[in-house]
């Protein structure tokens, strides 16, 4: 076969498959238990280090 | 040794410069040399009166770099008036031919200009916007310091070379001709290494972050930064006639280039306009409202689905092609399956206000951000709908698309770019306030405005030029020749000019809003930026 037809039978199933498994697997991964948690403190990432950096390795929640 | 090796650098590019604008084959080869050879024989006069002066680099670790990020926004408000002004022009002159003027013939011309308002409000104007808010983002949301010293500073003055070198070419005749994509094989090149800097850059801050989490802006910012990166080097990839001259070929031909060029152009809107504006989106909606995004989960979903599906639409710009009919067919899929996660991304945006609403009438910033994410959701409902092979064999080729881009361009990315830098100005500058909010609300209800007879007058002109060019009498013969179209069209075009001349005043009244915002406002007492002994 030439490199068209084996790279298009290769994208039309194993690559198909794999995009969809990703996808999928994304938003069974989002939706786990206890993600409510972790995303809530996620989404108040903007309203922490406004003026500066923080100072350790240590999240400052504080600052 | 850093400094010798500097100066050695500077040196040879300035005589390269030289060297080349000698040789040059064609104008716009020879005035971009000059360009760099000035802007190397420049850096290399800075650099030798400040070499041995430097003592010990003082710890910067403790503060942001926020010097770069406010250049980024004066970049922004400058190119953005500037982008809008031919954009007039041009509209004007398809609206009133004569003002092609005889003597400009071959400079200023509807031809030359064209590409230099597309240029200029997207990587210019929008372009400046990204990489300013980008690094301001970055840096909070990583609580880091932006990685890599002076190369951010490279990152925007090499972006700028870009632009200036990319103006220069088209006026003088130096374009490749893909939309979007007209600069020569040499000003890509030098756009490629600004690029690989600046994902450098905001890689290498996310890399040293000090919050555990990358913040969802900062997944659309990098992708915006890699995908761009991915489309301009295949777009691009061109083997030049000649190092002294500007003229390149491609290597694709026919389809396969045309094909190359729209999943380029398509993902330029995706990926550029979309993508790395949706990362402004998820950090100034939730800081003007002062509340935390509406649901992280969908912003997940939206980013992965953004991502997975918008990399497909490229071939609805080409129905009705030599393009074969599957390819054609899954652009149309894609296309209608992404406005899902499109409006996944709006109603998230939007439902960000759910519980402040009364914002929307105190704060007129706020206001241009939820209209800007309210014009996204309109431009990617009349995206899909376009894309639809039936509706597009009646829209395409015609003023339809322009309406399209422009509410999209004009309405997302220009207003939720005016909202960044309302909220931008007074955290960077360091004052209390914006200078007025009721300037504010001029500078909105002008845009927006502007923005409606555009649209309007496009849907008008669009449709009616598309039944126009298909109606046929009883014995089977086109009924109308193109100039009578053209004709037709006259009313709209002047409706249309008139829409971009408000947009443009509001432009101006927030440059001189944000001027006195940083002359005329006092300065807050600032904290000093050490470091705190630990």
């Amino acid at each position: 076969m030439d490199t068209y037809s084996i790279l298009r039978e290769f994208a039309d199933s194993w690559m198909l498959l794999a995009l969809f498994t990703f996808f999928g697997g994304v938003i069974l991964w989002v939706f786990r238990p206890g993600s409510r948690k972790t995303y809530a403190d996620t989404a108040e990432i903007p309203f922490r280090h406004e003026t500066r950096p923080a100072a350790g390795r240590q999240v400052d929640k504080e600052a | 040794m850093t400094h010798t090796l500097k100066l050695v650098a500077l040196g040879l590019t300035a005589l390269f410069g030289a060297i080349a604008a000698n040789y040059a084959r064609d104008l716009a080869y020879m005035v971009n040399m000059l360009v760099v050879m000035l802007t190397a024989g420049i850096l290399f006069l800075m650099t030798l009166r400040t070499a041995g002066d430097e003592g010990p680099a003082p710890d910067l670790s403790g503060d942001y770099m926020d010097g770069v990020v406010r250049f980024g926004v004066i970049a922004t408000a400058f190119w953005g008036v500037v982008g809008f002004l031919v954009g007039i022009v041009i509209a004007a002159q398809l609206a009133f031919p004569v003002l092609n003027f005889e003597w400009a013939q071959g400079y200023l011309n509807f031809g030359r200009l064209r590409p230099l308002h597309t240029s200029a409000v997207i990587f210019a104007f929008g372009g400046n916007a990204l990489i300013a808010t980008s690094f301001y983002v970055v840096q909070r949301t990583s609580a880091a310091r932006l990685w890599g010293g002076n190369a951010a500073w490279f990152v925007f003055w090499g972006y700028q070379l870009f632009i200036v070198m990319a103006a220069l070419s088209y006026v003088l005749g130096g374009s490749q001709s893909k939309e979007y994509a007209e600069p020569e094989w040499y000003v890509d090149l030098w756009l490629t290494v600004v690029w690989v800097v600046y994902l450098a850059v905001f890689l290498g801050t996310i890399i040293k972050r000090k919050e555990p989490h990358i913040y969802v802006a900062n997944w659309f910012y990098l992708s915006f930064i890699v995908t761009v990166a991915l489309l301009h080097v295949v777009n691009n990839l061109s083997i030049p006639v000649s190092i002294w001259g500007s003229k390149s070929v491609q290597v694709f031909a026919g389809v396969q280039d045309a094909m190359t060029q729209w999943w380029y152009g398509h993902n330029a809107v995706g990926f550029f306009l979309t993508a790395g504006f949706l990362g402004m989106m998820y950090y100034f909606i939730p800081k003007q409202a002062e509340r935390p995004v509406y649901s992280y989960k969908l912003s997940i979903i939206h980013f992965w689905a953004l991502i997975f599906i918008y990399i497909w639409a490229g071939p609805h710009h080409l129905h009705y092609t030599a393009l074969p009919d599957w390819a054609s067919t899954l652009g149309m899929v894609f296309s209608v399956v992404l406005w899902m996660p499109s409006w996944g991304g709006m109603i998230n945006g939007l439902m960000t206000l759910s519980g402040a609403w009364d914002k929307l009438r105190t704060d007129p910033v706020i206001r241009m951000m939820v209209i800007a994410v309210g014009f996204y959701g309109m431009s990617t409902f009349e995206g899909p709908m376009m894309s639809i092979k039936a509706v597009n064999s009646l829209s395409h080729y015609t003023d339809w698309t322009i309406g399209h881009v422009h509410s999209g361009a004009l309405g997302w990315n220009g207003m939720i770019t005016f909202g960044a830098l309302y909220y931008l100005v007074p955290k960077l500058w360091n004052r209390e306030r914006l200078y007025s909010l009721s300037m504010v609300s001029w500078h909105f209800w002008l845009a927006t405005i502007g923005i409606v007879l555009y649209a309007a007058s496009m849907w008008v002109t669009g449709i009616m030029e598309g039944l126009m060019w298909r109606e046929v009498d009883a014995n089977g013969f086109l009924v109308n020749s193109f100039a009578d179209t053209v004709a037709a069209k006259f009313p709209m075009y002047v409706v249309r000019t008139l829409g971009g001349v408000m947009f443009l005043a509001g432009a101006v009244i927030m440059c001189i809003n944000l001027w006195l915002t940083v002359t005329r406002q006092p300065e807050l007492a600032t904290n000093d930026s050490l470091v705190p002994a630990e």
